[in-house]
């Protein structure tokens, strides 16, 4: 009977995908793969959308006047392109695409433990969404993403209580997943699946969910606050009626701080995955990779007044924020560092997932770095509201995060579909993706040291020349974003079948055929072995994908 | 087995096959499904109190900042209809307490009394909040438009002049805290009304009652959290 997973192949077996073909079975699913794959859909149309004020952003600035657009249209272009992009597209990509479909598997279980509350948290998810693009067809924000008041509570004009409530929306669906897994990940792991031998992606999931629970109900309650000021007049954020907009600021970003480690820490969790697989080796120190994930999520909440550097608070606050800030570097590049101790000595092969693993290593660090540059005082006064911090951003996000993401779908797209994508194409797309990205924001920390200030839809004329390369580098970015979109849907139909083990992985989640069956595993798992026992894994031939 | 399942193309395929309908299919056993639920619980909770956590975290800054101002507007609650709520409120704890003592015991119509009990305590609370609001009305203290007040201060019989502007702050607050509060009673209500007529029914045995329970928890959070609000509220700024 244990045979049957992996001889399945042969024969058609029922898995997940095929266990059902209504519109009620996807819609009305508790099976965590495929609300992972109805996440795989809509965030996928977020992101685009949001990649789509992305391009209006980068084509007003390529010439130095506001040609293509108003001022007022172009803020609400940025406010659309970072709400979007945070709120639905980085904060539940990770966890709730490749999360929701790996956590169990990994673990061993045979589904999340709650599976109705995972549906909810993607209907709650589309109702934010829904509620999102109403408002941005009636007019859009222009707020920024941040919704900073007083501007947000009695100088825009748009609807920013609309907008509030969708990011209020969503963030009950973040809730509901970081409660989810916790729950599971203590719960719900196979018999032998101590903690020391968890994957590191399920380390990195757990922290970031900490940082789900314990943030969002602030940032919540915030946007509820400034949506009954907007309503009601009331003063609470106001300083002519008493109130302070600095608390506000403070309390938004005890959320929006840590919110960046929800984005990162889950791909920091793939990279684990990825590094340690196509280098076949185990990975270098794993107690303190996994215990850096949980260093991040605590010393990420004490770290947020960071971004008020500038906006009035005393020195000796701004001193010790500082300080912690570049405390919590510590654990971010003892992660960078053996992640690099684990390539060393290690039979190395570049497959797809593999560059990307390589592209993040290079782009966090340069992210990571610009960060410290950015939490010492001097530099950040310089710096503060420039392109400086829009590179720096972008380089985490865009360059880690989504590198990460990228990363990870490729590397568990045979799990998730059954079928391989083209290698060639892939591998073309990896290397557009870096250099389109490295062209887009490169030039953009340069602009911002000599002070290009961000959120201005024009500029003088000595910054075109920046400004063009960075838009010709976001053209490269777009065709590397789309390319894979399209050649994954081909892969559904024409793409190699893939084995259960594509890739000769360690994990438990390569133990069961794929697509997996709707309950995951015939047979409960029961681990007697370390996480990443590649020293113990017979070499198979690496067939090329385009096997069978 | 595998086979047979494989060929039916149902939707159970291989998971759990439990005897006890109350077990859900993913679970292995009943130990574990109670484990998760208790824990899920608590994480809830743990959000809860960072989302209050925030409101409480403006209210104290803004006391500090503002104290006359919301010294006098502390002025205006009526003590006595805060505590009678607090009483009401510790009862409705401990009213829960005995349901789950009933549904351990398996006493179907003591635990069903025990959770319609504490659905009137709940709605005594919201009663009695409800004239305080009234009052408040009246009073023109609710902020907006219509928002009036010209108290002094008094302490200790000295007569401080308050900013109208930052009392208001003090009834944006007070409205903000108590508001939220009040509508998680009210979910509460709901929630144990369900859980009433469940109870009625036979639902819940002393082998299964997990959700009685995490209802337990839900209110005693929601208890707590008043019992903070009201020395904050009403109580500490008062001299007199």
């Amino acid at each position: 009977m244990a045979s049957t997973a992996i001889t399945a192949n042969q024969t058609p077996k029922l898995n997940y995908l095929n266990n059902g073909h209504s519109l009620k079975s996807w819609l009305l699913t508790t099976d965590h793969k495929r609300i992972a794959l109805l996440y795989l859909i809509s965030v996928t149309f977020f992101f685009f959308l949001g990649g789509f004020f992305a391009m209006l952003i980068r084509l007003e600035l390529l010439t130095p006047e506001g040609d293509l657009m108003q001022a007022d249209t172009y803020n609400k272009a940025f406010t659309m392109h970072g709400m979007i992009m945070v709120f639905f597209f980085l904060i539940p990509v990770v966890p709730a695409v490749l999360g929701n479909f790996l956590v169990p598997l990994m673990i061993g279980a045979k589904d999340l433990a709650f599976p109705r509350i995972n549906l909810l948290s993607w209907y709650l998810y589309i109702i934010a969404g829904t509620l999102f693009l109403h408002c941005m067809l009636n007019g859009g924000v222009d707020t920024g993403w941040t919704f900073y008041t007083p501007y947000s509570t009695v100088g825009s004009n748009t609807n920013v209580i609309e907008a509030g409530l969708a990011v209020f929306i969503a963030g009950f669906s973040s809730i509901f997943t970081g409660l989810n897994f916790i729950v599971t990940i203590h719960r719900m792991r196979a018999p032998g699946l101590t903690w020391d031998r968890l994957p590191l992606f399920i380390w990195s999931n757990y922290a970031t969910s900490l940082i789900m629970i314990l943030g969002t109900p602030v940032v919540a309650i915030t946007i509820v606050l400034v949506a009954v000021e907007r309503l009601f007049h009331l003063g609470i954020f106001d300083p002519r009626l008493g109130g302070d907009p600095l608390l506000f600021q403070h309390l938004f970003w005890f959320y929006s701080h840590p919110a960046v480690y929800i984005m990162i820490l889950p791909s920091m969790g793939v990279m684990s995955e990825l590094i340690t697989c196509f280098s076949r080796k185990r990975v270098f120190g794993y107690n303190f990779v996994a215990l850096s994930s949980i260093a991040i999520a605590v010393i990420g909440f004490l770290v947020w007044a960071h971004h008020m550097f500038v906006a009035g608070i005393s020195l000796y606050a701004a001193m010790i924020f500082s300080f912690l800030t570049f405390f919590v570097g510590v654990p971010s590049a003892v992660k960078v560092f053996n992640w690099t101790a684990t390539l060393y000595r290690g039979s190395i092969s570049y497959a797809t997932p593999m560059l990307y693993a390589f592209g993040f290593i290079g782009l966090f660090t340069i992210g990571g770095l610009t960060g410290l540059f950015l939490a010492t005082l001097g530099i950040d006064v310089h710096v503060t509201d420039t392109y400086f911090v829009v590179a720096h951003f972008h380089y985490v996000m865009v360059g880690g995060v989504l590198m990460g993401y990228l990363g990870g779908l490729h590397f568990w797209w045979p799990k998730i579909s059954g079928r391989m994508y083209p290698e060639g194409w892939a591998k073309l797309s990896a290397l557009l993706v870096f250099v389109g990205f490295n062209l887009t924001f490169f030039p953009q920390f340069i602009l911002g040291y000599v002070g290009m200030p961000r959120r201005y839809w024009q500029y003088p004329p000595e910054f075109q020349v920046l400004n063009v390369l960075s838009t010709a580098g976001a053209s490269v970015l777009a065709v590397g974003y789309l390319l894979p979109m399209i050649y994954f849907l081909w892969s559904l139909k024409y793409g190699p079948i893939a084995d259960s083990n594509p890739w000769n992985a360690a994990g438990l989640e390569w133990k069961t055929s794929s697509p997996p069956p709707t309950f995951n595993f015939d047979e409960t798992p029961v681990v007697t072995w370390e996480a990443y026992n590649y020293d113990e894994i017979p070499e198979k031939e690496l067939e090329a994908p385009v096997a069978r | 087995m595998q086979d047979s399942q494989a060929t039916n193309g149902s939707a159970t395929l291989t998971a759990y096959d439990h005897e006890n309908p109350a077990l859900r299919h993913h679970f292995a056993d009943a130990q574990q499904q109670k484990n998760a639920a208790s824990l899920g619980m608590w994480l809830f909770l743990v959000t809860e109190i960072m989302f209050f956590g925030g409101m409480f975290c403006a209210y104290l800054i803004y006391r500090l900042a503002h104290f006359n101002a919301f010294a006098a507007g502390s002025q205006q609650l009526s003590i006595k209809l805060g505590a009678f709520n607090t009483a009401v409120l510790i009862v409705s704890s401990v009213t829960v307490v005995l349901a789950v003592k009933a549904a351990e015991a398996g006493k179907r119509k003591l635990l069903t009394g025990y959770l319609v009990v504490t659905v009137l305590l709940g709605m005594t609370f919201l009663v009695v909040k409800g004239f305080e609001y009234a009052e408040k009305f009246e009073k023109h203290h609710v902020p907006g438009p219509t928002f009036n007040f010209t108290d002094k201060f008094d302490d200790n019989g000295q007569q401080i002049p308050v900013n109208p502007k930052e009392a208001e702050l003090f009834f944006s607050l007070y409205f903000a805290m108590t508001g939220m509060h009040a509508l998680h009673m009210i979910i509460g209500c709901g929630l144990f009304s369900t859980l009433a007529v469940l109870a009625w029914k036979g639902h819940y045995t002393p082998g299964y009652f997990t959700p009685i329970e995490n209802a337990g928890l839900y209110w005693h959070l929601v208890d707590i959290i008043w019992i903070y609000l009201f020395p904050l509220l009403y109580l500490i700024s008062r001299h007199s």
